[in-house]
């Protein structure tokens, strides 16, 4: 590996910028985040002119469950907070305590997708299905592809704790798990835009 | 078992897949596989290709695939326009019917916008943009590969409904309810939806890793406004790709949802809303549209200071309109469906801004021709297609702001006079512009020199067939012919100019062939570039031997100015000159890795798989991606040493090193 001595660069910058070719990388990862962020954009575009054709399917009042939704919102936010600490470690070299709180990270994120599955489930039960309406499928795709997004972010948490326990902290597994707490920082972000715009408006209007 | 069989057949190849253009192209394909496969085994090549070609992450040989496959993919499109302008030759002579006629012209403009134009802008992108802000590859080689084999894959994927299945048949626009399963059964417009997701995917990687190329990537010395005005322009399209293509991905992933999954988007009934895809789709098409078009400004703004011994008129200005262009084609996507009936005041803001564009526009035009204004003009082909360019654009450009007034579009809207307007500003902006590119970049690719009197026979060709051809189009349109109509009866007067546009066409295709004709010929005889100069150019391209080494740079230059290869010749200090052999250093190069490869054809699997609704292939390419993906996060073996010895070895053979 090309790990250019640490030190040589300003000692300011965070060390998972130290290395130039990494530090490019990150700049890369930004920019796939500001297309993921237009995706988001997209979606919620949709889902806002969708939200009153509800043809003869339920309305977002009578749907949403405001419960099993503040739980989500707890475990996501959580998990924000403890992939920051494990930045944090990393920064600090302390392998072990990266890997508790990753550990920790992955563990809430799938609390939230179970979560978010069950409420899924109870819904359709009550044949509430995207077919009925245009309104719930831009609900679904919109929520839905923001769980997906977070059942990728678990594998890939999955795939970086593998690579960490071979290699350690090197200059690209850094990187990696920098990056990767950006997804999953921007995640939480993105969720905080639906429970606000989908759940808790959904539930007032 | 046979009723197995019968049911592949009868899936694979309904009876509208069975006609006599079909089955030819089933012949043609047949044949040339099976050639191409002895050509490979009989000189032992497949080693080869799969070791140089298929597993390269080099910036320069992922510009040949790109630029192979944008060939390729002009001879298809360029088939579909004379079958559909055969058609419409002499009234109600309809050699295809109405159905085929259909797929054609949604073949037609899907391939020559995503799968002709957008590779043969990366294909001068990666070729060219490295070796001009002195940088030894782009920022990510092994995602430029992936960018290249979704594209290469989509490619593929879209150009087999054709023959197996039946081809996509609601315009290359891919509006509902026209595309929704209750109005269109059948795997066609799966194929289109899937195909450009696939294909959309590799373009917005591409995006990424220019953008960044561009922004950390440049030589020491090269701020942003010394750069050469074609990585300006790089850099703008770039952005414009990041945006522009996730409303697209949006629109054609909720199509599909709609037409596989039974969701509600753009259904009539149900709540859906067909406008809300016309809306993101030209949330996309608008931007698009100056996707395409300013790689062009940027081949020109590099071709005209070149052959007019100039440097360009109005530098800053240049950049500002390119930046002030990409803020406004993000506000004008509505003129595409003025009709849709969003009121006055929606409409007028929209046509407002759309006439914006053309202050910009009309700044670098003029620059364009100040540049030339008492320069020393050289005529070669790629000045030709710039002169050309520039009488041509400004008619297209002025035909659409006579679209951008609204009262005017509600009576042009979907006539023949969009159809010449596009036409104008995309094959008289784009096309002519990706032409001049090649024959200027040429050499810098090949390391030799396209034949400049048939590069002129073929200019003459194409651009007289491209005037005869739309001319008559504009007439059309104010004559009420609308677009899209297979054909017409007689006494509405349109069959003469009918008739000389589809001479036109053809005149076009001959063109084309001199293209062709011109490329073989030259492979075998035409001049070899042993400067890596050719034209005497400004930047730092043509600092490199023709074409480069792997490495683009043995020693990075330091850049002080605009047009910094020029500076460096009229100091008598060009990079040639100054190389001792004690300042060579080693150097890491990217490795190889079929990884790309493997994910397009995963995505082509898994793909094929969901146009038929086949899940347990769709399943297996599914996974396939996400093997790929894995073994990519695992493979940390992704460079490869370059001793100083075999560089010094290469610079030496090119006599570029002092003794
Ligand atoms: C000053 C510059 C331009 C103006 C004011 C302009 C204006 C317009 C307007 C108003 C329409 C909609 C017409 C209708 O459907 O009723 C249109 C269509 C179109 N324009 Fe332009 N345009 C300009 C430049 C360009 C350029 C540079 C390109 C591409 C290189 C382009 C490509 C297209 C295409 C592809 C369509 C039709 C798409 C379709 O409906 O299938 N235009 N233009
Ligand atoms: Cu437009």
């Amino acid at each position: 590996m090309s790990t250019p001595a640490v030190s040589e660069r300003h000692q300011s910058i965070p060390v998972e910028f130290a290395d130039e070719e990494e530090s490019i990388k990150i700049t890369g990862f930004w920019m796939f985040l500001m297309t993921d962020m237009i995706i988001f954009a997209s979606l919620f575009a949709v889902y806002a002119v969708y939200r009153s054709r509800t043809a003869l399917g339920p309305t977002p009042q009578q749907l949403f469950h405001l419960g099993p939704t503040v739980l989500e919102t707890l475990l996501l936010l959580t998990s924000s907070f403890t992939v920051g600490i494990a930045v944090w470690a990393m920064r600090h070299n302390r392998l072990r305590m990266v890997f508790g709180w990753l550990i920790a990270t992955l563990v809430l994120g799938a609390g939230f997708v179970i979560t978010e599955i069950s409420d899924f489930v109870s819904y359709m039960s009550q044949g509430a299905t995207w077919h009925v309406s245009g309104f719930l499928s831009g609900f679904y795709v919109l929520v839905g592809t923001h769980g997906a997004h977070v059942t990728f972010g678990i594998m890939w948490a999955i795939t970086l704790l593998l690579q960490l326990r071979r290699r350690g902290l090197t200059a690209v597994t850094r990187r990696k798990l920098f990056t990767f707490s950006l997804y999953w920082h921007f995640l939480d972000i993105v969720w905080v835009f639906i429970f606000t715009f989908v759940y808790l408006s959904g539930k007032i209007a | 078992m046979p009723a197995f069989l019968l049911y592949l057949v009868h899936t694979l190849f309904p009876p509208d897949t069975r006609q006599p253009t079909e089955l030819g192209a089933d012949f043609m394909i047949l044949v040339t596989g099976i050639g191409i496969v002895y050509i490979l085994t009989r000189y032992k090549k497949w080693r080869w290709l799969w070791r140089e070609w298929l597993t390269t992450v080099d910036h320069k040989r992922i510009a040949i695939l790109y630029l192979i496959a944008a060939i390729a993919m002009l001879f298809r499109g360029g088939v579909d326009a004379l079958m559909l302008r055969t058609n419409l030759a002499l009234p109600n002579v309809q050699p295809i019917g109405a159905l085929e006629y259909n797929e054609v012209f949604t073949t037609h403009g899907t391939i020559m916008i995503f799968f002709m134009a957008m590779p043969f802008i990366f294909a001068l992108f990666n070729a060219v943009i490295p070796l001009q802000i002195g940088s030894r590859d782009v920022a990510f080689p092994r995602l430029n590969a992936m960018s290249y084999w979704l594209f290469a894959f989509g490619a593929m994927l879209f150009n087999i409904s054709f023959v197996v299945g039946g081809s996509p048949n609601a315009g290359w626009t891919g509006y509902p309810p026209l595309t929704e399963l209750a109005f269109n059964p059948g795997p066609g417009e799966s194929y289109y939806f899937l195909s450009l997701l696939i294909a959309g995917i590799g373009t917005t990687i591409t995006g990424i890793n220019f953008l960044v190329t561009i922004i950390r990537m440049r030589a020491p010395g090269m701020t942003l406004m010394r750069m050469p005005m074609f990585a300006w322009s790089t850099l703008v399209t770039s952005a414009l790709i990041i945006f522009a293509f996730p409303p697209l991905t949006v629109a054609l992933a909720l199509s599909l949802l709609d037409r596989t999954f039974g969701s509600s988007f753009f259904t009539l009934g149900h709540g859906g809303m067909p406008m809300m895809y016309v809306n993101l789709f030209w949330l996309f098409g608008h931007p698009e549209v100056y996707i395409v078009i300013l790689p062009a400004f940027g081949i020109f703004s590099e071709v005209v200071p070149t052959f007019s011994k100039k440097r360009l008129f109005g530098y800053t200005t240049m950049v500002i309109s390119l930046v002030s262009i990409m803020f406004l084609a993000y506000g004008t996507w509505v003129h595409h469906f003025f009709t849709m009936g969003a009121g006055p005041t929606v409409n007028a803001f929209f046509g407002l801004s759309t006439m914006l564009i053309a202050i910009p526009t009309g700044v670098k035009i003029f620059n364009w021709i100040f540049t030339m204004w008492g320069g020393r003009i050289r005529i070669t082909v790629a000045m030709l297609y710039q002169m050309a360019f520039i009488p041509t654009f400004v008619v297209g450009g002025a035909t659409g702001i006579m679209l951008s007034v609204v009262p005017a579009d509600y009576q042009l809207h979907n006539s023949y006079w969009v159809v010449a307007h596009f036409h104008n500003v995309l094959i008289g902006g784009t096309v002519f512009g990706l032409l001049s590119g090649l024959y200027y970049w040429w050499p810098k690719m090949f390391g030799f020199i396209l034949n400049e009197r048939q590069g002129k026979v073929g200019f003459w060709l194409f651009v007289i067939g491209f005037w005869v051809t739309f001319l008559p189009q504009y007439l059309l349109g104010l004559e009420g012919m609308t677009r899209r109509m297979y054909t017409y009866p007689f006494g509405f007067g349109w069959h003469e100019l009918n008739v000389i546009s589809t001479l036109g066409a053809f005149t076009m295709g001959a063109g084309f062939i001199a293209l062709v004709y011109n490329i073989l010929w030259s492979l075998r005889y035409g001049e070899r570039d042993l400067t890596g100069d050719p034209w005497n150019g400004r930047t730092l391209e043509w600092a490199l031997p023709s074409p480069a080494p792997e490495y683009n740079f043995a020693r990075i230059p330091v850049v002080h100015g605009v047009d910094e290869f020029w500076a460096m010749k009229e100091q008598g200090m060009t990079l040639a000159n100054q190389l001792r052999p004690q300042d060579v250093k080693a150097l890491e190069l990217p490795k190889n890795t079929g990884m790309p490869f493997m994910l397009g054809l995963s995505f082509f699997v898994g793909g094929f798989g969901m146009v038929f609704e086949w899940w347990p292939i769709a399943i297996f390419g599914g996974l396939g991606v996400v093997a790929c993906l894995i073994y990519a996060a695992f493979d940390y073996d992704d460079k490869e040493p370059l001793p100083a010895d075999v560089i010094r070895h290469t610079e030496g053979t090119f006599g570029r090193l002092q003794a």
